[in-house]
C-alpha cells in the first residue's frame, strides 16, 4: 500500500471537511443574516437588528474559523499535490485566483463593516454591508464548486503535444453545466444548516422559556427558509446533480449504488450492507425501478453496473461511498419531514407550543453537518480513482517530493490544532448563545467591540 | 512579454501583502511592549482590527495568481518548502485566532493569554518570511524534474545542501523582524494617541539604526552569495532606481520621525519596503527560483509560466478585479481613518 498518497490524501480530505464545517454555516447564515436586516429596514423595527446582530456575533465566530481554516487549502494544492498544480494549475488556478480577487476581498472588507460599522455607516450602509457579505460568500462557493467541477468533469481543455492541459476555452471552464448544478446544490445545503441551526436555536430558547420574542423570530425565519432549501436540495438540484453523474460518471453512479451488475429496471437501496468481493448486498432493503427512474425517468431503463466498467477504473472505497451517499439521501428525505411538518405547524400558529416538534428542531440542528459532509464525500470519493476525472489519476497528482514522514507530521499538526480550534470554536459560540440576544449596541464578536470609531 | 507581466503583477502583490500584512504584524511585534493596560491593548488591535484580515487576503489573492500565471513555480516551490509554509499556516491560525477570539471574554487569564499569542505568533511570521525571501535569493536544490525538498537545516551554511535555515536565511529572518517591527511601530504610533504613540515612537526609533545597519550588510552578503543580483543590474542600470528608492525612503523615515510626522514615517516605511522587494526582484529576474546546483535547472518565468492563452485571458479578469479591490481598500480604510478611541467595556 502506498502509504505517502494515503498521507497526502487523508490530509486533504482532514483538512477541508473541517474547513467546510464553518463553509456551510456562513453560507446559509449570510443569507438569514441578510434577511433579517433587511426586514429591520423595511419595517423599522429594532427587534430584526437586534436578532441580526446576536446572529453576526455567532457569524464572527464561524466566519474567522472558516478564515484560518480555508488558508492552508489553497496551500496544500503546491505543497502536497504539486504534480498536479503543475499540470493543472494554469487551468484551474483562473477560478482560484478569482475567488481570491472577486470574493475574498468582498468579504474581508465588508465584515470589517458589518462587525465595526453599524454606528458609523447608518442603517441603509450597514445594510449594504450585510448583502456584501452574502453575495461575497456565495461568489467565493461559486468559484471554488467551478474549481471543483472542473476536476469532476473538465471541459475547456485541449492536450498539447507532450500531453499537457492546456486551457482552451475560459468560458467553458467558469461556467460548465456541471458547476452550476453542484453549486446549486452546495448552496442549498449551506442554507439547510443555517436554517436549521437558527431553527434549532428558536427552539432551545422557547424550550428553555428564554428570549421568546426571539425565538419566534428564529423558528419563523429558520423554518421558511428550511422548507425552501430542503426541498431544493432534493428537486431540482440533487435530482439534476444526479442526472450529471449518470451521463457523465456512470462507475461512480454504479458504485454509489452498489449497483455491481448491469440490468433493467435497477432498484434503489434503501438500506444495505455493500459486500464489494462477492459483489451482493448483504440485508437488503429494495424499491425495484427506482434507480432506472432516477437516471433516465423511465422505469425499466437499463442501468450500468460496475461490471460495465473496467475494474481499474472503479472508485477505491467503494462501500465508503455508498454509505456516504446513502447517508446523505437519508437525511435529506429527513430534513423534508422535519421542515415541512414544522412549516405546516408555523402556518396553523401551533408551532410555538408544540412541544415534541421543538425538541425534534434543536435535536436535528447537528444533522445538516453530517449530510453535507457525506454529501462533498459523495462527490470526492466518487471521482475516485481519479484527481481529474478522466484526464489524471489521484495517484499522479501528489508531491512525490514530500516524504510520508513530513506528511504525518503536519497532518498530526493540524489534527492537535483542529481540536483544539473546535473545542474554543464550540465554547465560544455556546457563550453567545448562553448569552442571548438582545442585549449590547454593537456585537461583542469583534476586538474591542464597543468601542467608536473616531473620524479625524 | 505576457510571462514579463504576469512577474512583476504577481511581484506587486506580493509587496502589497508585505506592505500591508506588514505592518499589522508589526503592530502584534510590539504589542506587549508599548500596551501594558488591557485598553491599551484593545487601542493596538483596534488599530488594525477592521483591516487585517482584507491585509493578508493579499496573500491569498497573490497566491492565487502565482498559482494560475506560473504553476510550475507554485508546485516546486511550495512542496519544496513543505515544512516551513505549513509551519506559517499554523502561525497564520494562531494569530488570526487570537485576534478574534481576545476580546470575548475578559478576565486576568485569557486575554493575556491571546495577547501573548497574538504577539508571538506575528514575530514568528516576519521572521519566516524573511527566511523565505533568502531562500529564494540564495537558490534551492532543484532537479532536472524541477523538484526539491528543503529539510528545515542541514549545517546551518548556504552551500550545495542547504537547508530553509542557514545563516544567511536567518540573517534575512532576522532583518525582515526588524524592518517590519518599525513598520508596525510607524503604525501604531500614527493610529493611537499617546502613552502609546510615545512607546511606539520611543521603539520605532532605535529599530531604524538597527535598520540601516543590517541593510548595509544585508545587501554586501547578498551580492556575494548570489551573483545574478550584480549582473543584472549591470545589465540594466536603470534597475538602480529600486535600490534608489528604499535609500531615499529609508532617510525619509528617520526625517519624519525627527519631525514626529507619524503618517509619512509610515508612508516613507512602505516605500522603503517596496524599494527593498523590487530591488529583489528585479537582481533575479528572470528567475523566479535560482537553482544552486546547476543554475540551467532554475525556474524562470518561461520555463514555469502558463501558456499564452491562459496569461492573456486572466488579464481580462485580473484588472477589473484588482481595481474593485482597491476601492474596497480605498473605502475601508478612509471609514476607519484617524486617531482610535477605546471606551469603557459595556456588559
Amino acid at each position: 500500500m502506498d502509504i505517502a498518497l494515503d498521507l497526502h490524501r487523508f490530509h486533504f480530505a482532514f483538512t477541508v471537511t473541517f474547513h467546510y464545517l464553518f463553509v456551510q454555516l456562513t453560507l446559509g447564515l449570510a443569507l438569514l443574516i441578510f434577511i433579517l436586516k433587511t426586514m429591520a429596514l423595511r419595517t423599522g423595527n429594532e427587534h430584526y437588528n437586534q436578532a441580526a446582530r446576536f446572529w453576526t456575533k455567532i457569524f464572527a465566530i464561524n466566519f474567522a474559523l472558516g478564515v484560518v481554516t480555508g488558508i492552508p487549502m489553497e496551500f496544500q494544492f503546491g505543497t502536497n499535490w504539486s504534480r498536479f498544480s503543475k499540470a493543472a494549475g494554469g487551468v484551474i488556478g483562473h477560478t482560484l485566483a478569482m475567488e481570491g480577487l472577486y470574493a475574498f476581498f468582498l468579504e474581508s472588507s465588508f465584515l470589517g463593516l458589518l462587525l465595526f460599522g453599524e454606528k458609523i455607516l447608518g442603517p441603509v450602509g450597514h445594510w449594504l454591508a450585510s448583502l456584501a457579505v452574502w453575495v461575497g460568500s456565495w461568489i467565493s462557493a461559486y468559484l471554488i464548486v467551478a474549481t471543483n467541477a472542473w476536476m469532476q468533469r473538465p471541459t475547456g481543455y485541449r492536450l498539447g503535444d507532450k500531453g499537457e492541459i492546456l486551457l482552451d476555452s475560459w468560458w467553458s471552464l467558469v461556467f460548465n453545466d456541471w458547476a452550476f448544478w453542484q453549486y446549486a446544490h452546495t448552496i442549498v445545503g449551506g442554507v439547510i444548516t443555517g436554517a436549521f441551526v437558527m431553527s434549532g436555536v428558536g427552539a432551545l430558547y422557547l424550550l428553555l422559556n428564554r428570549h421568546e420574542e426571539f425565538a419566534r423570530t428564529f423558528l419563523r425565519l429558520g423554518v421558511t427558509a428550511g422548507v425552501i432549501a430542503s426541498i431544493l436540495a432534493l428537486f431540482p438540484t440533487g435530482d439534476q446533480q444526479g442526472m450529471l453523474v449518470a451521463k457523465y460518471q456512470p462507475a461512480t453512479l454504479a458504485a454509489m449504488e452498489a449497483h455491481f451488475k448491469t440490468g433493467e429496471a435497477a432498484p434503489m437501496i434503501i438500506l444495505g450492507q455493500p459486500d464489494v468481493e462477492k459483489q451482493k448486498i448483504d440485508n437488503p432493503f429494495l424499491v425495484p425501478g427506482v434507480l432506472s427512474f432516477i437516471t433516465s425517468k423511465r422505469w425499466d431503463a437499463e442501468v450500468k453496473g460496475l461490471d460495465a466498467f473496467p475494474q481499474d477504473e472503479w472508485p477505491t472505497n467503494i462501500p465508503l461511498l455508498y454509505y456516504a451517499f446513502h447517508i446523505m439521501v437519508g437525511l435529506g428525505t429527513i430534513f423534508i419531514a422535519v421542515m415541512v411538518l414544522s412549516f405546516i405547524q408555523l402556518r396553523r400558529g401551533r408551532l410555538f407550543d408544540s412541544k415534541p416538534m421543538l425538541w425534534i428542531l434543536m435535536l436535528a440542528a447537528p444533522l445538516p453537518y453530517v449530510a453535507n459532509t457525506a454529501g462533498w464525500m459523495t462527490a470526492e470519493l466518487g471521482r475516485q480513482p481519479w484527481l481529474i476525472y478522466g484526464l489524471m489519476r489521484t495517484a499522479e497528482g501528489s508531491s512525490s517530493s514530500v516524504s510520508s514522514g513530513n506528511t504525518m507530521f503536519t497532518l498530526l499538526g493540524f489534527m492537535g490544532m483542529y481540536t483544539l480550534l473546535l473545542m474554543l470554536g464550540l465554547f465560544m459560540i455556546w457563550r453567545e448563545l448562553d448569552h442571548g440576544p438582545g442585549a449590547g449596541v454593537e456585537p461583542a464578536g469583534a476586538p474591542a467591540a464597543a468601542d467608536s470609531v473616531a473620524r479625524s | 512579454m505576457l510571462p514579463v507581466l504576469w512577474f512583476w503583477i504577481v511581484a506587486v502583490m506580493i509587496a502589497m501583502y508585505v506592505v500591508l500584512d506588514g505592518f499589522d504584524l508589526g503592530a502584534g511585534i510590539i504589542h506587549l511592549a508599548v500596551a501594558k493596560t488591557d485598553e491599551e491593548r484593545r487601542m493596538v488591535l483596534k488599530s488594525i482590527g477592521p483591516v487585517w484580515d482584507g491585509n493578508e487576503v493579499w496573500l491569498l489573492a497573490g497566491g492565487g495568481t502565482l498559482y494560475f500565471a506560473f504553476p510550475a513555480l507554485y508546485a516546486s516551490s511550495f512542496s519544496g518548502f513543505y515544512l516551513p509554509l505549513m509551519m506559517v499556516l499554523w502561525l497564520l491560525i494562531l494569530r488570526g485566532t487570537s485576534v478574534e477570539f481576545r476580546s470575548h471574554i475578559r478576565n486576568a487569564v485569557w486575554r493575556p493569554m491571546w495577547d501573548v499569542i497574538f504577539s508571538l505568533s506575528s514575530a514568528l511570521l516576519a521572521i519566516f518570511f524573511g527566511a523565505a525571501l533568502g531562500n529564494v535569493v540564495r537558490g534551492v536544490p532543484l532537479n532536472d524534474k524541477g523538484e526539491f525538498f528543503l529539510p528545515l537545516w542541514t549545517n546551518f551554511q548556504p552551500g550545495r545542501e542547504p537547508g530553509i535555515l542557514d545563516w544567511y536565511t536567518i540573517l534575512i529572518g532576522v532583518y525582515a523582524f526588524l524592518v517590519l517591527m518599525q513598520h508596525g511601530a510607524l503604525w501604531v504610533a500614527y493610529k493611537t494617541p499617546s502613552p502609546v504613540q510615545d512607546r511606539a515612537r520611543n521603539i520605532a526609533r532605535p529599530v531604524w539604526y538597527a535598520v540601516a545597519a543590517l541593510t548595509v550588510v544585508v545587501t554586501v552578503v547578498s551580492f556575494r552569495l548570489q551573483p545574478k543580483l550584480a549582473e543584472s543590474f549591470a545589465r540594466w542600470p536603470a534597475g538602480y532606481v529600486f535600490p534608489l528608492l528604499a535609500l531615499v525612503s529609508l532617510i525619509g523615515i528617520l526625517v519624519f520621525e525627527r519631525k514626529q510626522d507619524d503618517l509619512k514615517a509610515f508612508l516613507s516605511s512602505m516605500l522603503f519596503i517596496i524599494g527593498m522587494l523590487t530591488s529583489v526582484v528585479f537582481g533575479v529576474f528572470p528567475m523566479v527560483l535560482p537553482a544552486n546546483t546547476d543554475p540551467s535547472l532554475s525556474l524562470t518565468i518561461y520555463n514555469a509560466s502558463a501558456p499564452e492563452y491562459g496569461l492573456k485571458v486572466g488579464l481580462w479578469w485580473f484588472t477589473p478585479g484588482v481595481l474593485i479591490a482597491a476601492f474596497y481598500f480605498w473605502f475601508l480604510y478612509r471609514r476607519f481613518a484617524g486617531k482610535v478611541t477605546v471606551e469603557q467595556e459595556g456588559y
